[in-house]
C-alpha cells in the first residue's frame, strides 16, 4: 500500500477513535463540561495535560529548529519543560483546594473584583485565540501535506472533528479523547526516531545514542562528527551557542513561566479529585512530556548530522531519493548559484545554494531512515493528533470564559444550569469558526504568536495567581494594576518589534539585548514589582478572603477551632 | 503557639525553596550561566554543560516534581490531612 492509503487508513482510524470516545464521554452537567465532573484520575489527567500542552510545534517544527539552532535551541528545551516544577509546586495544588472552575473564577474570587475577573477573561480568550490560529494552521498544513487536499480543506476537516469533540463531550469528552491523543502522537515521535538511532548509532535509545559513537565504524562521537562538519562548512559548531546569555535566560523564564500561567493547562487541574491527585498528576504529565522533549534534541542532533553529511560538497545529481521527493514540495530548493552541478550548504546568504524549511525534520526522518510507508502515514496522524488535542483545549478554555465567567458570574447569575450549557456549547461552536477562520486565512503574524502567548501568560496570569497564593496582603489594587502594567508593557514592546518597526528588532536597539520573545519575563518583573507596591499603600483585603487563602494553603479544611481569623497584617 | 496550617505552610515553604534552588541551579545555572565553563567536562560525546542544556536539566525537573510529591504526601500524613 502507498503512502497516502496508509494515511487515509491511519489518520481514518484514529479520527473513528476520537469520536467514538467523545461520544461514549458526552457531558450532561456544566460541572462536566468544564471539569469532567472533578472525577479524572491523575495519571489519566497526566496523559490528557501532555497532549494537551503538545501542540502542533512540539511534535512537527522543535526538532526541527532545534536541529539549526544549535545548542540554543535549549531555550524551547528547558523553557518548556521547566514550567512545569513551577506549575506543580506553586499553583496545582492550591488552584484545586480552591475548586472552581476556570482561571478567571479564581482572579475574581481571590480579588473579590469583577474588574480583576473581566482582566482575567480577556488575557485568558486572547492567549487562546492568538494560539489557536497556528494550530489550526498547522492541521491544515499537516492535512495537506499527507492527503493532497488544500489546505483550506484540511482545516474545515479539522474543525469538524474538534466541533465534534469539543462541543459535545466539553471537558469530559476532551480529556479521555486526548489520552487517545497522546498515545498516538508519542507513539508516532518514538517509532522514527529509534529507527534513525540504531541505524546512525545502533543505539535502540536515541537518548543515549544522541552522546555515542557512530555507527558506521569511525568510532567518533556523533556530536564531536557534527561539530566538525558544521565549522568545516562554515558554521558555528553544533554545540556551542551563538544567542547572548541575556537573552537565552530571559527567553527561557519567558517559556517557563508562560508554561505555567496558560490557562488551558491549569484548568487541567481542577479536574482532578483531590489536591494530592493535583500534585502527581503535574508530575505524570511532565513525565509524558518529557520523553516527547529529551528525544527531540536527539532527533535534532541526528537529522543534522545526517543532512549535513549529506550535501557537504555532493553532486546535485548523486543526492538521495528524498532529497528530491521533497524539492518537489518546495521544502528543500537548491539554486546552482556557481553552476558546479555541487551543493554549496553555507551560513553566507551570498553563495548559500541550499534552503530547507525546518519543519521537514521530522516529517522527513522516516524517509531519510527508508522506513516503511506505515511509519509516515503514522507521523501524519501523529502531528493532527499534536494539534487536534491543543487545539481543543483552547477552545474549551475561550467557551469556558463566555459561558461561565462572562454570562453567569457576571450578567446573568441566576441563569439556569441547563441554559448555561447551552451557552457554553454554542461559544464552543463560535470558537471552533473563529479559529478556523484564522487557520485558512492565518493573520500575517502567526510565526510570532508562540511569543505573544507566552509573553503575555507570563506576564498577567501568573504574577496574579502567584501573589494570590503566597501573599494574604495581596489585594485588588495591586493584582489589577500589576496585570494591566504587565499586559500593557509586553504587548507594547512585541507590537512594536515584530508588527511596527520589525527593520529594528535586532540585539542593538533590544531594551538591554532582551529580545520581543523573552520579554514577557520582564514584564512579570514590572507586575509583580507594581502589585507588591501598590497593595502596600491600598487596603488590607477583607478577613473573608485572607481566610480563603489560609484555607486553600492545607489539602483539607481544618477542625473548626482551628480556624482563627488573622491577627496579623501582612505575611 | 503556631497552629497545626502555620506549622503545615511554613514546612512546605521550606520544601519549596530547597526544590526550587535545585530547578534553578540546573538549569539557569548549569544549562545557562555556567554551560561554557561545564563544556570542558566530557560525559561520554556530550560536553557536559550542553547536555544539562539539552538532556539533563529535563530529567531534573522530572525527578524535583516526584519528590515533592513524596515530601509533601508524608507531611500531609504527619499532619493527619488525609484527604477522602
Amino acid at each position: 500500500m502507498g503512502i497516502q492509503g496508509w494515511t487515509f487508513l491511519i489518520v481514518g482510524l484514529t479520527f473513528a477513535l476520537y469520536i467514538f470516545i467523545a461520544y461514549l464521554s458526552r457531558a450532561g452537567t456544566t460541572g462536566e463540561f468544564y471539569i469532567a465532573g472533578g472525577r479524572v484520575s491523575p495519571l489519566a489527567n497526566g496523559l490528557a495535560t501532555a497532549a494537551d500542552w503538545m501542540s502542533a510545534a512540539s511534535f512537527i517544527s522543535m526538532a526541527g529548529l532545534i536541529s539549526f539552532m544549535g545548542r540554543d535551541g535549549s531555550v524551547y528545551l528547558m523553557g518548556w519543560t521547566g514550567g512545569y516544577v513551577l506549575l506543580a509546586l506553586l499553583l496545582a495544588p492550591y488552584l484545586r483546594k480552591f475548586g472552581k472552575f476556570t482561571v478567571p473564577d479564581f482572579v475574581g474570587d481571590r480579588y473579590y473584583s469583577t474588574a480583576a475577573r473581566m482582566v482575567a477573561v480577556v488575557c485568558a480568550v486572547f492567549i487562546s485565540f492568538t494560539y489557536v490560529a497556528g494550530q489550526m494552521r498547522g492541521v491544515g498544513i499537516v492535512f495537506s501535506r499527507f492527503l493532497e487536499v488544500d489546505i483550506s480543506t484540511g482545516v474545515i476537516i479539522g474543525m469538524v472533528i474538534v466541533f465534534f469533540y469539543a462541543v459535545l463531550g466539553g471537558m469530559k469528552g476532551i480529556t479521555y479523547t486526548q489520552v487517545a491523543q497522546y498515545c498516538v502522537l508519542i507513539f508516532a515521535y518514538l517509532v522514527p526516531a529509534i529507527f534513525i538511532s540504531m541505524l546512525m548509532t545502533g543505539n535502540i535509545v536515541p537518548q543515549i545514542g544522541f552522546g555515542g559513537t557512530l555507527a558506521d565504524g569511525s568510532g567518533e562521537y556523533l556530536l564531536d562528527r557534527l561539530d566538525g562538519l558544521s565549522t568545516e562548512m562554515g558554521f558555528d559548531p553544533y554545540t556551542d551557542g551563538s544567542k547572548s546569555t541575556i537573552d537565552v535566560f530571559f527567553i527561557t523564564a519567558a517559556l517557563m513561566v508562560g508554561t505555567a500561567g496558560l490557562p488551558h493547562v491549569i484548568v487541567r487541574f481542577f479536574t482532578v479529585p483531590k489536591v494530592r491527585d493535583a500534585r502527581i498528576s503535574a508530575g505524570y504529565a511532565l513525565l509524558f512530556i518529557a520523553i516527547l522533549y529529551t528525544t527531540a534534541p536527539a532527533v535534532a542532533g541526528f537529522a543534522r548530522a545526517n543532512l549535513l553529511d549529506t550535501v557537504k560538497d555532493a553532486p546535485y545529481s548523486e543526492v538521495p531519493e528524498w532529497f528530491t521527493s521533497w524539492e518537489e514540495t518546495g521544502l528543500i530548493e537548491f539554486d546552482d548559484k556557481n553552476g558546479d552541478g555541487i551543493i554549496n550548504y553555507t551560513p553566507d546568504a551570498e553563495t548559500n545554494e541550499l534552503y530547507i524549511d525546518q519543519d521537514i525534520m521530522v516529517l522527513a526522518n522516516p524517509e531519510i531512515a527508508q522506513l516503511p510507508n506505515w511509519v509516515i502515514g503514522l507521523v501524519a496522524a501523529g502531528g493532527l493528533a499534536a494539534a487536534l488535542s491543543t487545539a481543543a483545549g483552547l477552545l474549551l478554555v475561550i467557551s469556558t470564559a463566555v459561558a461561565r465567567d462572562l454570562i453567569r458570574r457576571t450578567f446573568v447569575p441566576d441563569i439556569t444550569q441547563q441554559r448555561e450549557l447551552l451557552f457554553a456549547r454554542v461559544a464552543a461552536g463560535g470558537a471552533v469558526i473563529v479559529a478556523g477562520y484564522f487557520g485558512i486565512n492565518p493573520p500575517g503574524f502567526v510565526a510570532q504568536t508562540v511569543a505573544f502567548a507566552f509573553g503575555l501568560a507570563a506576564a498577567s496570569f501568573f504574577p496574579a495567581i502567584l501573589l494570590g497564593i503566597f501573599s494574604n496582603r495581596m489585594n485588588k489594587e495591586g493584582a489589577i494594576s500589576g496585570m494591566i502594567a504587565g499586559i500593557l508593557f509586553t504587548a507594547g514592546y512585541i507590537i512594536y518589534f515584530a508588527f511596527m518597526f520589525p527593520e529594528l528588532n535586532n540585539a542593538e536597539n533590544w531594551l538591554f539585548g532582551i529580545s520581543p520573545e523573552g520579554i514577557g519575563t520582564l514584564g512579570m518583573i514590572i507586575n509583580l514589582v507594581i502589585a507588591v507596591s501598590v497593595s502596600r499603600f491600598t487596603k488590607v483585603p477583607p478577613v473573608e478572603i485572607r481566610e480563603m487563602v489560609e484555607r486553600i494553603r492545607v489539602p483539607r479544611d481544618l477542625d473548626k477551632d482551628e480556624v482563627k481569623p488573622p491577627t496579623r497584617i501582612g505575611d | 503557639m503556631k497552629s497545626k496550617a502555620q506549622q503545615y505552610w511554613r514546612q512546605n515553604l521550606i520544601y519549596l525553596a530547597i526544590l526550587l534552588a535545585i530547578w534553578f541551579v540546573v538549569s539557569y545555572g548549569a544549562g545557562i550561566l555556567f554551560v561554557d565553563w561545564l563544556d570542558q567536562f566530557r560525559m561520554g560525546g556530550f560536553k557536559l554543560g550542553f547536555w544539562f542544556a539539552q538532556q539533563g536539566s529535563i530529567y531534573v525537573f522530572v525527578i524535583l516534581i516526584f519528590v515533592y510529591v513524596w515530601l509533601m504526601n508524608r507531611l500531609d500524613k504527619k499532619f493527619e490531612y488525609n484527604e477522602v
